[in-house]
């Protein structure tokens, strides 16, 4: 009961900011706000047991938000209003549109859900039992990162490869000699 | 920056990469891992190029070797889960060193080896994308 409290109080914290995020007319506010939902995540993870996640969630966040800042005070501090013609009042009435059908297929689907913390996945018990005895390692996650889920990390590390490669190749203006 | 700002990054970088590479090394062993480690790597890099600035690096030459580093760790990675299909029971990511004991530092067979080198390729790519934000800005014509 404490448990689903402080994460509700975190999650609070989390839409205010990211609400703060959008409304912001300083553009470095908003980016630091962005950061306000990125640190409460790793609070959340932390009181939820998953210390693993919450370093990379704290790294991550920590130089995401010094990559935004230096594009931020690179380009321009001042938000840019667009005045809507026709057709962004047709995209606008499209997203509420979208947003209320998602909404419906949430408050649906979310009854037939477990509480928070009773999962009842079917693969979850096997990949304990044993697990470290299996793979030999004794943390539990890498286990099953490298050796149960092999093929899923590999696709994330070849995913990495790729983005770079996107990136190299938008971002470079004067071709290679 | 300033010479305060030079000195205490001097001080500070060097034991954030030890400490990314602790967590790399002991990813079987305590939270963290590759992803983690990695990026930890790739924040000290950042540290010290944020402190001295594009032009004391020479950043051309980093950013290719950083590219040639991050396309081996990645061929390294598969090739192991590739190694895995030659020994043993023939499937990919086969566990096929021996596993050791439980809680030691060289134990759990092939993971500490992916640890290491999807580690690297993280810190790479991390590193690769905050330079390449620096480079190819300056030599753009304006």
């Amino acid at each position: 009961m404490e448990l689903e409290l402080a994460i509700s109080i975190i999650t609070g914290f989390m839409i205010i900011g990211a609400l703060f995020a959008i409304h912001a007319k300083d553009l470095l506010s908003s980016v630091i706000a962005c950061g306000i939902v990125g640190y409460s995540l790793v609070i959340c993870f932390l009181l939820l047991k998953a210390p693993d996640l919450a370093i990379v969630q704290i790294v991550v966040d920590t130089i995401t938000l010094i990559i935004m800042v230096a594009v931020v005070l690179d380009s321009s501090r001042e938000e840019k209003y667009i005045k809507l013609d026709t057709q962004g009042y047709v995209n606008a009435a499209t997203g509420v549109l979208l947003i209320g059908v998602l909404l419906w297929f949430f408050i649906a689907s979310i009854q037939h859900l477990d509480v928070l913390g009773k999962s009842t996945l079917r693969m979850a018990g096997p990949y304990i039992e044993g697990a470290a005895q299996k793979t030999g390692s004794a943390n539990l996650v890498t286990g099953v990162v490298f050796d149960f889920r092999g093929y899923d990390t590999m696709g994330e590390a070849v995913v990495l490869v790729t983005a770079v490669l996107g990136v190299l190749t938008i971002l470079r203006l004067k071709g290679k000699k | 920056m300033t010479l305060i700002v030079k000195k205490t990054s001097q001080l500070i970088a060097g034991m954030i990469f030890m400490y990314g590479i602790y967590v790399i090394v002991h990813g079987h062993l305590t939270p963290g891992g590759g992803f983690a480690g990695g990026v930890i790597v790739a924040g000290s890099l950042i540290f010290i190029t944020l402190a001295y600035g594009g032009d004391f690096l020479k950043l051309i030459k980093e950013e290719a070797g950083t590219t040639i580093v991050e396309s081996l760790a990645t061929l390294m990675v598969i090739s192991i889960a590739g190694a895995g299909f030659f020994f043993g029971t023939h499937i990919f990511f086969n566990n096929f060193l021996p596993k050791g004991v439980v809680g030691h530092l060289v134990s759990a067979g092939v993971l500490p080896l992916y640890n290491i080198f999807v580690g690297t390729e993280v810190a790479a790519s991390i590193f690769i994308i905050f330079l390449s934000l620096i480079i190819f800005k300056e030599e753009s014509p304006q």
